[in-house]
Parts: structure tokens; C-alpha cells; sequence
């Protein structure tokens, strides 16, 4: 649910928590990047980092400079044009990545399909044929959390994690996908994996997608994923990058 | 030859740490940084640094090579000794080759900062050279074997000197938190309830989360909430209904309620509290956690005094080098 007006909650005195609904929702997720938007154009005094979230925008800020009730204002205030409604963020990048559904890639697949009640390959089509936006980035370096799962693909979280993800995993849980960037153990379904490297340290971006940014999947075969994977080894980008607008 | 400091041992959780990798929480990367703030800042600002290492519960020994040292010690009270000589837990010495300098866990505090005057020669990553282990950022925790070479090495002091830095001082106060961002998950009397109990740090407890144990905070409905940015010091309630403090190493998001939050002043008191220790929170408004927070900044901006060493620690020296070699502890 959106909420009429943000809600301003403090997470300590250096942090302020800006929400604007209770759900996962496009909708709340572009008010919380539209708001990320205008505070990175003109941050005001004080404003230290912004991390937006599903329905959230959390800011990290100095109290000695800036009071929490002048910063509420800033905010109430690039919020307030009438127009705000029809000036949403609108993703200005869109992502093509290229990902294996191939089981010997997509671990988790046929056990996935199942439980949606469909074959691997319908499943591997639905979730190649959407368009997604990424939400958020969490639980470690280069997770990158996607809005725009079909709800055909909704699937509940394991009740305990499986092992470590392969790096690159294309994953589903609740109702949205991930990209995982490196091994870690997850609730959620590793159902494609991608060879493009969503986060290189070394890297010059080191994170590929930014949030608010569009994505796509691309199929391809497994020896299209090598090929690809070798080639970003190598630090080249595999996936497209196109912009929108 | 470059300077080094060469590590003799380290006990587990011995890492680099600076200010912390900010600015990259957009994209899932943690802080990481010290965990007392104060500690490093007290240590880093006495020897000229600009990383600090941080030693854990389980201790660390380090030697000279290559040029005498400026190096800062500051943190809980540690039994710090050069070459078996105990020092105050808070000093400013000169590392000599071959010197010995060790930290032991000694009267109080789960952290205490070295820190060379100059600058290591680290590769910053994505900013920051603070190690965080679980995602593998910065450089690796610290191992027996180990060198770190200075890049340029600061001056070092003729002779050891006493750091007065009050804010180190251990205090059994209440620990400050404001209530939320999510106390609307939990009624009044467990609010209550989460205030007025007498916790302890638990044993699992280490730079990601310290484990509250106590009394079971009940949420009202459910203990799921969409997944958003979390704050050093957040105080999450998970599903069991026992605490954690979320620290340093903390996810950048997470998805449990979080009823309250320490406040900046009083987050290095929390650091040091070892597991088995006792502690109370006491909820404080904004403009209470500011006030606070001013102070605190100022007397750290102020710095630490430098002082001759005092007599105590310089006869139980003595003692200690001539007769009980190295049984005595400094603080006793």
C-alpha cells in the first residue's frame, strides 16, 4: 500500500528513514527513486549518502549540520510540485544480460517449474520475455533486486537457504528475481545464470546497473555462456546497455 | 629498505579499518569501518594515520623492521606492553626495530586500535581500505607472518607517552537510543519491557551483530517487513523475539523490525561491551542524542592529551621486568 504522505522515521539521530508504502509496488519503488533523484541533483547541506530501497529511502546525514526538521522540509519541498505525480522516475538505461536457463546452469530450475506447475523451458520464456527494474541493491555487493516478475513466476522462499549460488545466478523468490553477483547461500531459486560480471571491483563502474536502471533477459546457449563468460573474464561488458528517452 | 610493521601474532578478527567504505550502499556494499569510532579516531589522530588495525578480544603482537615507528594505541583497556614494559592501554610510543610491542585483552573492552604514523601502503577498494571478510572487500584479516609496509612512515615520539582521551573511559551508564524506525511493530509494553531489562551481550557476537540476551520482545503482527536501509546501532527483532544490534558489518538492508537505534555518542560504549557483559538502554529524544553527539565530537576533536607515563605503570615495570617477568598486569 502507498502511503498519502511519506512518513519520516528516525534511525538514530544521523539517519532518517523516508517511506512511502508497505509493499513491494512499482509504483512506491519510483516515488523512492524519484525522491533519490532529486536529493542526488541538489543534496542539501548535511546529506551524507542516500540508499533507496523497495518503498524507502534511507539517509545517512550530519545533525551538527542540518536539523531533522530542516531536512524533513527539503524534502517535503522537492517533493511538493503539483506535478510530481507525472515526473515519476522513469528508468533511463536499459540492460539486455544475457543469461543460461540451461540446467546444467539453472540448478534449481525443473524443481522451480515444478512447483509453479509449468516446464523448464515456459518458465525460462516467461522470465526472459519481462521487463524488469532494478529496485534495489541488498545483502551483499552487486545483489541486484528486480521489480517485474510475472506473477506466473511468484514463488514462496525456500524455508531453509540452499547452498552457495553460482556467481552470476539469475534467481526467483517472492515476486521478484535477483541477480546474485558471487557464491552465497540463498532462500531463492537459482533459475538461469548470467556470465556478465554485475559487480567488478576493479571495474571502472564497478556495479553495472544502477538502481531505477531496466533490465531484460537474453537467452542463450550454454556454449554462448562460455564464450561470454571468457570474454568477461577478461573485463569486457557482455550485456547491452541501451538508453531510453 | 621500506619501512614494515611485521605482525608476530593475531588472534582471530585482527583487520585494517579506516573511516569505512561509504558511499557505495546503493549498491549492496557494507561500511564496514571501526567499531568504536571514538577508539580510532583517538588512535589514528595521536600517531598521524589514516587506518587504523583493529584488534579483537584474542590480541595481536607486532615488531618493527626497516625504521622506529610513531605508532598509537587507544581502545578498550587492553594490557598493552613494548617489549614486556606495560604501557597505559592508551599511548603513543616508538616502535624500535626488533622492539615487541603486544595487546592483550586486559581489564575491560572488546577493541583497541594500532595505528603507524604515516600511511600503509593498501590499495584502496571502491574508496576504503576497511576489510570486510563476509563480502571480501579491503584486505584480508590480519595473520601471524603478515607485513605491512608504510608507504611513508611518520614521526615516532623519543619515549613512550600516556594518551588521556576521556572518552574511552568505560562507563556503566545506560545506553542512548532513540525508539524506531519500526517501534510501531511493537506494543507499548513491550517497548517497555525492551527498556527496562537488564541485557547481556551474548557469546555469538562479533563485528556484524552483537546478540542481546534477555527478556523475548513479542512484535504485535508478524515480524516480516519489506526489506529496507539499515543504520549502525539498528536494534532488529527477528522472529525469536531476540535482539541484535546491528554493527560495523552489518547488511546494508535487512527485513526484521527494528525497534530502536543507538545513538552516535554511545556507539563505541556498546563496541566495547565483551560478550558476558551487562547492559540497559535508557530512550533518549533527538535533540538529546544531538546534544550528545556534540559533546562527544568536540572532546574528540579536541584530541587526546599527551602525557608523561605515570608512576603506577612505570614501578610495575619495573617490577615486571626485574621480578615477575610477565605475570603483573598493568591495570590490576
Amino acid at each position: 500500500m502507498k502511503y498519502e504522505t511519506p512518513r519520516f522515521l528516525d534511525c538514530g539521530e544521523a539517519a532518517l528513514s523516508v517511506e512511502f508504502g508497505d509493499s513491494v509496488d512499482a509504483a512506491i519503488n519510483a516515488r523512492v527513486l524519484t525522491l533519490d533523484e532529486h536529493l542526488r541533483a541538489a543534496p542539501p547541506p548535511g546529506l551524507r549518502e542516500t540508499t533507496p530501497t523497495y518503498r524507502a529511502l534511507l539517509l545517512r546525514y550530519e545533525p551538527l549540520e542540518i536539523s531533522r526538521d530542516a531536512l524533513v522540509a527539503a524534502i517535503e519541498n522537492l517533493l511538493a510540485p503539483a506535478d510530481i505525480e507525472a515526473k515519476l522516475s522513469r528508468p533511463a538505461v536499459r540492460w539486455t544480460i544475457p543469461c543460461c536457463y540451461d540446467p546444467a546452469f539453472a540448478e534449481d530450475i525443473d524443481e522451480a517449474a515444478a512447483l509453479l506447475g509449468r516446464s523448464a523451458p515456459s518458465l525460462a520464456r516467461l522470465h526472459a520475455g519481462a521487463d524488469y527494474r532494478v529496485y534495489m541493491y541488498g545483502f551483499a555487493p552487486g545483489w541486484c533486486y528486480l521489480g517485474g516478475l510475472p506473477q506466473a513466476l511468484a514463488i514462496p522462499r525456500r524455508a531453509s537457504p540452499r547452498g552457495a549460488t553460482p556467481q552470476g545466478a539469475a534467481l526467483i523468490g517472492g515476486a521478484l528475481s535477483l541477480i546474485a553477483a558471487n557464491p552465497m547461500p540463498t532462500g531463492w531459486y537459482v533459475i538461469g545464470r548470467t556470465p556478465e560480471r554485475m559487480f567488478a571491483p576493479r571495474r571502472d563502474p564497478p556495479f553495472l546497473a544502477a538502481p531505477g536502471d531496466a533490465a531484460r533477459f537474453e537467452p542463450i546457449d550454454a556454449e554462448t555462456f562460455r564464450t561470454l563468460d571468457a570474454r568477461a573474464a577478461a573485463g569486457e561488458t557482455v550485456a547491452r546497455r541501451e538508453a531510453l528517452q | 629498505m621500506s619501512a614494515r610493521l611485521l605482525v608476530d601474532a593475531a588472534g582471530p578478527g585482527v583487520t585494517i579499518q579506516d573511516e569505512g567504505r561509504f558511499g557505495r550502499s546503493r549498491y549492496g556494499v557494507t561500511p564496514a569501518g571501526p567499531m568504536d569510532l571514538g577508539a580510532y579516531l583517538a588512535a589514528t589522530r595521536a600517531a598521524g594515520a589514516d587506518s587504523a588495525i583493529e584488534v579483537s578480544l584474542g590480541g595481536a603482537t607486532f615488531r618493527a623492521e626497516g625504521a622506529t615507528l610513531g605508532v598509537a594505541v587507544a581502545g578498550g583497556d587492553f594490557d598493552v606492553r613494548l617489549d614486556g614494559r606495560p604501557l597505559p592501554s592508551a599511548s603513543l610510543l616508538p616502535l624500535a626495530p626488533e622492539a615487541r610491542l603486544s595487546l592483550r585483552a586486559g581489564a575491560s573492552g572488546a577493541w583497541c586500535y594500532v595505528a603507524v604514523g604515516g600511511a600503509l601502503d593498501l590499495a584502496p577498494i571502491l574508496g576504503s581500505r576497511a576489510t570486510h571478510a563476509r563480502s571480501g572487500l579491503g584486505p584480508k584479516p590480519l595473520a601471524a607472518g603478515d607485513a605491512l609496509t608504510l608507504a611513508a612512515a611518520g614521526p615516532a615520539p623519543l619515549e613512550p607517552l600516556a594518551l588521556a582521551a576521556p572518552w574511552l573511559a568505560p562507563s556503566a551508564a545506560p545506553i542512548r537510543l532513540l525508539l524506531g524506525p519500526q517501534a510501531d511493530y511493537f506494543a507499548p509494553e513491550e517497548i517497555e519491557r525492551f527498556l527496562n531489562a537488564r541485557w547481556r551481550i551474548g557469546a555469538r557476537s562479533d563485528r556484524m551483530a552483537y546478540r542481546l540476551e534477555g527478556p523475548s520482545i513479542r512484535h504485535l503482527s508478524g515480524h516480516d517487513i519489506v526489506s529496507d536501509g539499515v543504520a549502525m546501532g539498528a536494534i532488529q527483532i527477528p522472529g525469536d523475539g531476540a535482539p541484535l544490534a546491528l554493527m560495523a558489518d552489518r547488511q546494508p538492508t535487512g527485513g526484521y523490525p527494528k525497534i530502536a537505534t543507538v545513538i552516535g555518542a554511545d556507539l563505541g560504549r556498546l563496541a566495547q561491551l565483551r560478550p558476558g557483559e551487562d547492559l540497559s538502554f535508557r530512550a533518549v529524544d533527538w535533540d538529546e542524542a544531538v546534544a550528545a553527539r556534540r559533546d562527544y565530537f568536540a572532546t574528540i576533536e579536541a584530541g587526546a592529551t599527551r602525557e608523561p607515563l605515570p608512576a603506577r605503570v612505570t614501578t610495575e615495570s619495573l617490577l615486571a621486568e626485574n621480578l615477575v617477568g610477565g605475570v603483573v598486569n598493568a591495570r590490576d
